[in-house]
C-alpha cells in the first residue's frame, strides 16, 4: 500500500448510478477502514481537529479504528457530534478537517470523512445505543426547526436532563437533510431517520406540522406553554429568483421546489402521489451544492442536464467531489454563461433560455474575479425546464411575529457568536437562520453553542 | 394523527369534514388555510379553513373532488384520521385588523363561486359576530351543487344566489348579479371580496375595476410546503413576485396577473390525468391515456 494515497472508496459505477437513486458512495468496509486508519500519523499537534467545527478528537477515533475498536471510536465521535453518519457524507472535508491534515502536505490527507461515516454506519448496523441522558431537571426548552442546528441543540440539552420539544413546520423532521439533499448522497430511511431516532431516544419530543409564527408564536410558547428558553434553528429556506423575463413560466422551478417534490415528497418513488415534471432538457442555473443536487436529480429522472453558471470552474462553490461526480454522470457544464431571459411558448411553457457569454474581469469584494458580459455574445439554448438555484435566505415568518427579535438587512437573526444569544431574553438562535445558507457542520456547531448558552442562562437565572 | 370527527357530503362531489387540530383551531383566523396529507404516500393538499371551533379544537374543511387526492380524501369517514394537518397558514383577511368603527362604516360585498362559498363563510360569520352584516352573492353551476346556503343566510345581510343554468333562484353569472346590484339597484360597495375559481375572480376583478370598487381575491395556486420554502405558489401582483402561501393568499384583485396564474395552475394537468386513470383503473391501466407510455 502507498501511504501517500487514500485507500480508494468503492462507488456505484457512474453509468449505472445515473439511472437510480441509490447511494453513490458505498463507503469503506472494516478492513478498508482499518487500513486507511493506519495512515494517520496520530499527530501531537493535530491540525485536523482545528479544521473540524465541532472539534472531534480525530486522532483518537482514528487510532481506535486502526485497532479495530469501532465502538470506542463511535463513543469518541459521539462526544462531539450527534450526526456523524450525516457529516461523514456531506461535510466539505477538503476545506475542513482533511484540508488541515498534516498527511495532506506531502501526500493525500487521511479520509477522515469516510472513516467517520464508516464508524457511524457500523454503530448503526451493530445497534450501538447512545449514552443515556442525565435525570430530568424539569426545565422546558422549545427548539424551532429540526435541521442539523435544532437536532444538535436538542440532543445536547436532553443529554443534560432538559425537557426538550422540537417544533417542525413540515410533516417530517430533518430540515434540509430530508427535503434538500437527495437520497443518492444521504439515504433518508437508513441514515437520517436513524440519527433522528437517536435524538428521540434521548427523550426529545418532536411535534411536526407546527409553523412557529402561525400555529403559535415564541411569545406564546414562553408565556403560555411554560417554556423556559427557546432555540431557533429555522434555517434559510426562502428561495431567490433572478428577476428576468419569463421566470414565472410553466417549467421554471426553484431548486427547493424540485428537490422537495423529489426528496421529501418522494416523487421519484412508485406509489407516492406528488407529481414532478422531470423535464427532457433541463438547465440548472447556479453552481453550488444545491445546483449539483438538482442537476443530478433531473439526470436520474431521465433528462439531459446543463449547469449554467456565470463564473468559471474554479469559482464553482459546490464541493469538488460533487462536481466530479456530476461530470462522471454526464452533466454538461456551460460555464461563463449567464441567463438574461427565459423563452416561453404560446402555451406558457418554457421553450428555451437566452444567455450571454461572460469573461472574468477584476476581483470583486469576495476576492473572486468578477464576471463581465461579452458584448454581442448572446445565444439561445433550447430547453423545456429551468431550475433556479441562486441561493436562499431566512424566512421572515418567525422574526416578524416575535416581539424584540432583531434581524439584519439580510433577514438573518442577530445572535452573538459565543452563546447564540439573540436580542430577546431567553431566545437563542443558530445555523442558517443566523448565518444565511452555510453547511451542516456549521449549523451543528451553532446548535451546540446555543445549547451551552441556554444552560448558562438557565443556570444563572 | 388528526381525527375526523364528522364527514358529510354537502352536495354531489363536495364534502365537509370536521377535524381535530387543537393548535390550528386555537390560532386560526378567517382567510387562512391548512395543508393536509392523507397518509405516508399522499400529497400535501392546501384547503381553506371553512369554520373553526376553538373550544372543541376542531377545524372544518370543505372540498370538491377534482383529482386523485381529493377523491381518495372523499372516502374518509368519521373516526378516520389525516396523517398530517398543518396550519393555520397564510395571512388572515385584512379587514380583521381594521377597527370595528371603520368596518361598520364600510359596505362589503362577498362574491362566492362554487366551493369558494366555504372560505367566504368564516369571513361573513366573523363580521356577523362583530355586528356587521355583509351582502353575499353565491354563484353555483346548478342547484345540486349549491352549498352552505342556510348557514350563509344566517350570517349574511342580503344573500343573492345565482345558478349558471337557472335551476335555482336567478340564472346567470356572479358578475351579472354585481352589475345588477350596482347599476340597477343603486347599491354602493366600498370593497368586494371574491373567492372562487380563478376565472371567476379574474372576471369579477375586471368588472370591479371598471366600477371602481376595490377588490380582494383569495388565490389558490399550486402549493407544496405552504411555508415560503419552494416558490411553487408564486404569482405576479403589481408586477412583483409574491408567494401566495406566505404573502397571501388574499391579494388586490386589480393587480394580479390572472392569465399567468391560470396557466401555472394547469402545470400538472397531464400528470394528474394519469393519476386519476390509475386510481380508477388500478392495475388494469395499461396506457391509452396518452401520457404514461402504458406498459413501460
Ligand atoms: C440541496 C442542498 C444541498 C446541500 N448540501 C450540503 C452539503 O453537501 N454539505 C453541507 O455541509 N451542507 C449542505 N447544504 C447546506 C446545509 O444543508 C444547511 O446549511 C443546513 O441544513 C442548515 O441547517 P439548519 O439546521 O440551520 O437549517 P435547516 O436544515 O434548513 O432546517 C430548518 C428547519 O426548520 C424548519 N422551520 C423553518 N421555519 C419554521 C417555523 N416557522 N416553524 C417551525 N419550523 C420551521 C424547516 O422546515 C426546517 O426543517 C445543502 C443545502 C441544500 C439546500
Ligand atoms: C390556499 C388554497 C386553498 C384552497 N382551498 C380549497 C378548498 O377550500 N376547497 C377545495 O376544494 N379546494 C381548495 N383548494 C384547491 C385544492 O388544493 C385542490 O383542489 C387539490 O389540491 C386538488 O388535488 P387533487 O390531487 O385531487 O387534484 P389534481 O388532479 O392533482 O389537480 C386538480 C387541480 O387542482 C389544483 N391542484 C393540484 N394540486 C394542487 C396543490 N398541491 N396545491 C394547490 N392546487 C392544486 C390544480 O389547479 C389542478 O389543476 C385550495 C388551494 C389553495 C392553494
Ligand atoms: S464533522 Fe465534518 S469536519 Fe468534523 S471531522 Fe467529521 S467530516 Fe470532518
Ligand atoms: S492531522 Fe491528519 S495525520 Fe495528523 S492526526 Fe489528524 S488526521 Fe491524523
Ligand atoms: S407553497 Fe412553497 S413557497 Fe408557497
Ligand atoms: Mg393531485
Amino acid at each position: 500500500m502507498d501511504v501517500m494515497k487514500k485507500v480508494p472508496v468503492r462507488e456505484q459505477d457512474a453509468k449505472i448510478r445515473a439511472t437510480n437513486f441509490k447511494e453513490v458512495c458505498l463507503g469503506y468496509n472494516k478492513q478498508e477502514a482499518m487500513e486507511e486508519a493506519t495512515r494517520c500519523l496520530n499527530c501531537k499537534n493535530a491540525k485536523c481537529i482545528v479544521g473540524c467545527p465541532v472539534s472531534i478528537d480525530i486522532p483518537k477515533f482514528i487510532k481506535e479504528v486502526s485497532d479495530g475498536n469501532i465502538e470506542e471510536a463511535a463513543k469518541t465521535i459521539g462526544k462531539s457530534s450527534a450526526l456523524p453518519a450525516v457529516c461523514g457524507r456531506v461535510c466539505p472535508q477538503e476545506t475542513q478537517c482533511e484540508g488541515k491534515c498534516i498527511r495532506g502536505i506531502k501526500g493525500e490527507p487521511i479520509s477522515i470523512g469516510k472513516l467517520e461515516r464508516f464508524v457511524a454506519d457500523w454503530s448503526r448496523e451493530n445497534n450501538i445505543e447512545p449514552e443515556a441522558p442525565k435525570p430530568s431537571n424539569g426545565k422546558k426548552i422549545a427548539v424551532i426547526g429540526s435541521g442539523p442546528a435544532g437536532l444538535t441543540c436538542a440532543g445536547d440539552l436532553a443529554k443534560e436532563g432538559y425537557d426538550v420539544t422540537i417544533f417542525e413546520a413540515l410533516h417530517e423532521p430533518g430540515g434540509v437533510l430530508v427535503y434538500g439533499i437527495p437520497e443518492f448522497r444521504l439515504p433518508k430511511d437508513s441514515v437520517v431517520k436513524h440519527e433522528i431516532d437517536n435524538v428521540k431516544k434521548l427523550g426529545v419530543k418532536i411535534e411536526t406540522n407546527v409553523v412557529i409564527g402561525k400555529s403559535t408564536t415564541i411569545d406564546d410558547l414562553m408565556d403560555e406553554e411554560g417554556f423556559d428558553a427557546v432555540f431557533i434553528g429555522s434555517g434559510a429556506g426562502l428561495p431567490k429568483f433572478m428577476g428576468i423575463p419569463g421566470e414565472n413560466a410553466n417549467g421554471v422551478f426553484s431548486a427547493n421546489e424540485y428537490l422537495t417534490r423529489n426528496n421529501l415528497m418522494k416523487a421519484f418513488q412508485e406509489g407516492y402521489e406528488t407529481p414532478i415534471l422531470a423535464g427532457k432538457k433541463v438547465a440548472v442555473v447556479g453552481g453550488g451544492n444545491v445546483a449539483m443536487d438538482a442537476a443530478r436529480t433531473a439526470l436520474r429522472l431521465g433528462a439531459e442536464v446543463h449547469i449554467v453558471y456565470r463564473r468559471s470552474e474554479e469559482e464553482l462553490p459546490a464541493r469538488v467531489e460533487e462536481v466530479h461526480h456530476a461530470k462522471q454522470e454526464g452533466i454538461i457544464f456551460d460555464l461563463l454563461t449567464n441567463p438574461i431571459e427565459i423563452l416561453v411558448n404560446e402555451n406558457g411553457w418554457v421553450s428555451g433560455m437566452k444567455c450571454v457569454k461572460m469573461e472574468l474581469g477584476e476581483p470583486d469584494a469576495s476576492g473572486r474575479r468578477r464576471p463581465v458580459e461579452m458584448k454581442g455574445s448572446e445565444f439561445e439554448m433550447e430547453l423545456d425546464t429551468v431550475i433556479m438555484s441562486l441561493g436562499t435566505s431566512p424566512n421572515p415568518l418567525i422574526s416578524s411575529t416575535t416581539d424584540g427579535l432583531e434581524v439584519n438587512k439580510w433577514q438573518c437573526i442577530i445572535a452573538d457568536e459565543e452563546h447564540g444569544k439573540t436580542t430577546k431574553e431567553g431566545v437563542y438562535a443558530g445555523g442558517d437562520a443566523v448565518t444565511g445558507a452555510a453547511t451542516v457542520i456549521l449549523a451543528m456547531e451553532a446548535g451546540k453553542i446555543g445549547a451551552k448558552g441556554i444552560m448558562e442562562y438557565l443556570g444563572n437565572k | 394523527m388528526y381525527k375526523i370527527v364528522k364527514a358529510e357530503e354537502l352536495a354531489k362531489n363536495i364534502y365537509l369534514m370536521e377535524v381535530e387540530a387543537k393548535r390550528v383551531a386555537h390560532s386560526c383566523k378567517p382567510g387562512q388555510f391548512v395543508i393536509v396529507k392523507l397518509d405516508e404516500k399522499g400529497e400535501r393538499i392546501p384547503l381553506t379553513i371553512c369554520d373553526y371551533d376553538k373550544d372543541a379544537g376542531t377545524i372544518s374543511i370543505v372540498f370538491q373532488t377534482v383529482g386523485a387526492s381529493t377523491q381518495r380524501m372523499a372516502e374518509l369517514k368519521a373516526g378516520d384520521s389525516f396523517r398530517d394537518f398543518s396550519g393555520p397558514l397564510g395571512c388572515a383577511s385584512e379587514f380583521i385588523s381594521e377597527s370595528l368603527e371603520e368596518l361598520k362604516n364600510k359596505k362589503m360585498l362577498f362574491v362566492a363561486g362554487g366551493v369558494g362559498t366555504a372560505p367566504v363563510y368564516p369571513q361573513v360569520k366573523w363580521l356577523h359576530n362583530h355586528g356587521i352584516d355583509a351582502d353575499v352573492i353565491i354563484g353555483s353551476k346548478t342547484k345540486d351543487m349549491l352549498i352552505l346556503e342556510d348557514e350563509m343566510r344566517a350570517v349574511a345581510g342580503n344573500l343573492y344566489v345565482t345558478t349558471d343554468d337557472g335551476s335555482y333562484e336567478r340564472k346567470g353569472l356572479v358578475t351579472d348579479v354585481i352589475k345588477d346590484l350596482v347599476n340597477n339597484q343603486g347599491k354602493k360597495y366600498d370593497v368586494i371580496v371574491a373567492i372562487g375559481p380563478m376565472i371567476m375572480m379574474k372576471f369579477v376583478s375586471l368588472l370591479t375595476k371598471e366600477l371602481n370598487i376595490p377588490t380582494i381575491v383569495s388565490l389558490n395556486p399550486i402549493m407544496v410546503d405552504g411555508t415560503g420554502m419552494c416558490g411553487a405558489c408564486r404569482v405576479t401582483v403589481g408586477g412583483k413576485i409574491k408567494f401566495a402561501c406566505v404573502d397571501g393568499p388574499e391579494f388586490d384583485g386589480h393587480l394580479i396577473n390572472f392569465d399567468e396564474a391560470m396557466k401555472r395552475q394547469q402545470m400538472y394537468k397531464s400528470d394528474e390525468g394519469r393519476a386519476i386513470l390509475k386510481l380508477q383503473e388500478g392495475d388494469t391501466h395499461h396506457g391509452g391515456c396518452g401520457q404514461c407510455g402504458g406498459d413501460e
